[in-house]
């Protein structure tokens, strides 16, 4: 069972690997965005690490709403009421448990992940993190590190593709080639679920 | 009009600068609609480009007199913004409404009405409505 702890861990070490890979983030974002995606996300997590020590939330359901309020705060582009909408909703879905299943995290991340394609308005191949973060969803109930590894791939598969949303949409063909950033940091995301289960 | 009470509008761009000065332009070209309170809420709270939660926030707040405010905003991680606001429920004043229209044409068409005492309903259909005046 996961509990509180877990989910602080997942976003601390989140927050580590999106500040370790900002540069990588940003560089990926140059071609195709307007070049901020990591230090976007830098401020983010940054906000949500000091914002968990300082409030503390006892419950997963609590963790995982607090940091998607302070990720649509303090972001300041389209991935922060993005990336804020999916941890809410996966919170709120969690509701105030103090423990939850691994099945439970994959059904409520599930949601999470509706509510942020109806928020942005994205489908599976539309070059963006949910790309990344459907696969991932689909086999969470099987192991971490197959969501990681689904999630990778997802993000690796997004190179080809021609971006239908955000800032990129604008290139059309010329979006083609690049890997896109936002299916890059879920996969960051996702893989930090290895890492704070210590599988 | 059934009372005083004017729909306020919230302009959200990436840039503080185009926020303030469409909100200015809105003003100037409504006539009346000095009365009408307009805020801007534009960049990142830092200066830079970009959309800020708190200053949307405080905008909408800023212009909430309990008529309802309309909220126009320019592209990507201001619209998303907006609607995650909206979707949290407690974030924003009630009857505050994501605007679909045109940044700039859409903002005069809102102060325009809005300064007659029309509800936001009227509000949003005009600047919703200035999608349609073409230009060729």
């Amino acid at each position: 069972m996961l509990d509180a702890d877990f989910f602080r861990r997942w976003m601390t070490v989140t927050a580590a690997s999106v500040n370790r890979e900002a540069e990588r983030l940003t560089a990926l974002d140059s071609p195709i965005g307007d070049a901020d995606h990591g230090t976007n996300l830098q401020r983010g997590f940054t906000a949500v690490t000091a914002a968990l020590e300082k409030e503390a939330p006892d419950t997963p359901g609590g963790v995982l709403t607090l940091a998607g309020r302070q990720l649509i705060s303090t972001v300041g582009g389209a991935s922060g009421p993005l990336y804020g909408t999916l941890l809410r909703r996966t919170g709120k879905a969690l509701g105030d448990a103090a423990e939850v299943s691994a099945e439970q995290l994959a059904e409520a991340l599930r949601a999470g992940v509706d509510a942020v394609m109806t928020l942005g308005g994205a489908a599976p191949g539309d070059k963006t993190m949910i790309d990344a973060l459907v696969p991932a969803v689909d086999v969470l109930g099987d192991s971490f590190a197959a969501a990681r590894t689904a999630a990778e791939e997802g993000a690796v598969a997004t190179t080809p593709l021609l971006a239908r949303k955000g800032r990129a949409s604008y290139l059309g063909e010329r979006s083609i080639g690049h890997q896109d950033p936002g299916a890059t940091s879920a996969a960051l995301l996702v893989a930090g679920l290895v890492e704070a289960s210590g599988e | 009009m059934s009372d005083e009470r004017l729909v306020g509008i919230v302009l959200v761009s990436h840039s503080a600068e185009v926020a303030s000065s469409v909100a200015a332009l809105a003003k100037g070209l409504a006539g009346g609609g000095s009365a009408v309170p307009v805020a801007a809420a534009g960049g990142t709270e830092s200066g830079g480009l970009g959309t800020s939660a708190e200053l949307i926030a405080a905008a909408a707040a800023a212009v909430d007199r309990g008529a309802g405010v309309a909220v126009l905003t320019d592209l990507g991680s201001a619209v998303l913004t907006v609607k995650a606001l909206l979707a949290e429920g407690d974030e924003l004043p009630e009857q505050t409404r994501l605007v679909d229209a045109p940044f700039v044409e859409g903002a005069v068409a809102a102060v325009v009405t809005a300064a007659t005492g029309a509800d936001l309903a009227a509000v949003e259909a005009a600047s919703t409505d200035a999608y349609t005046y073409r230009k060729v």
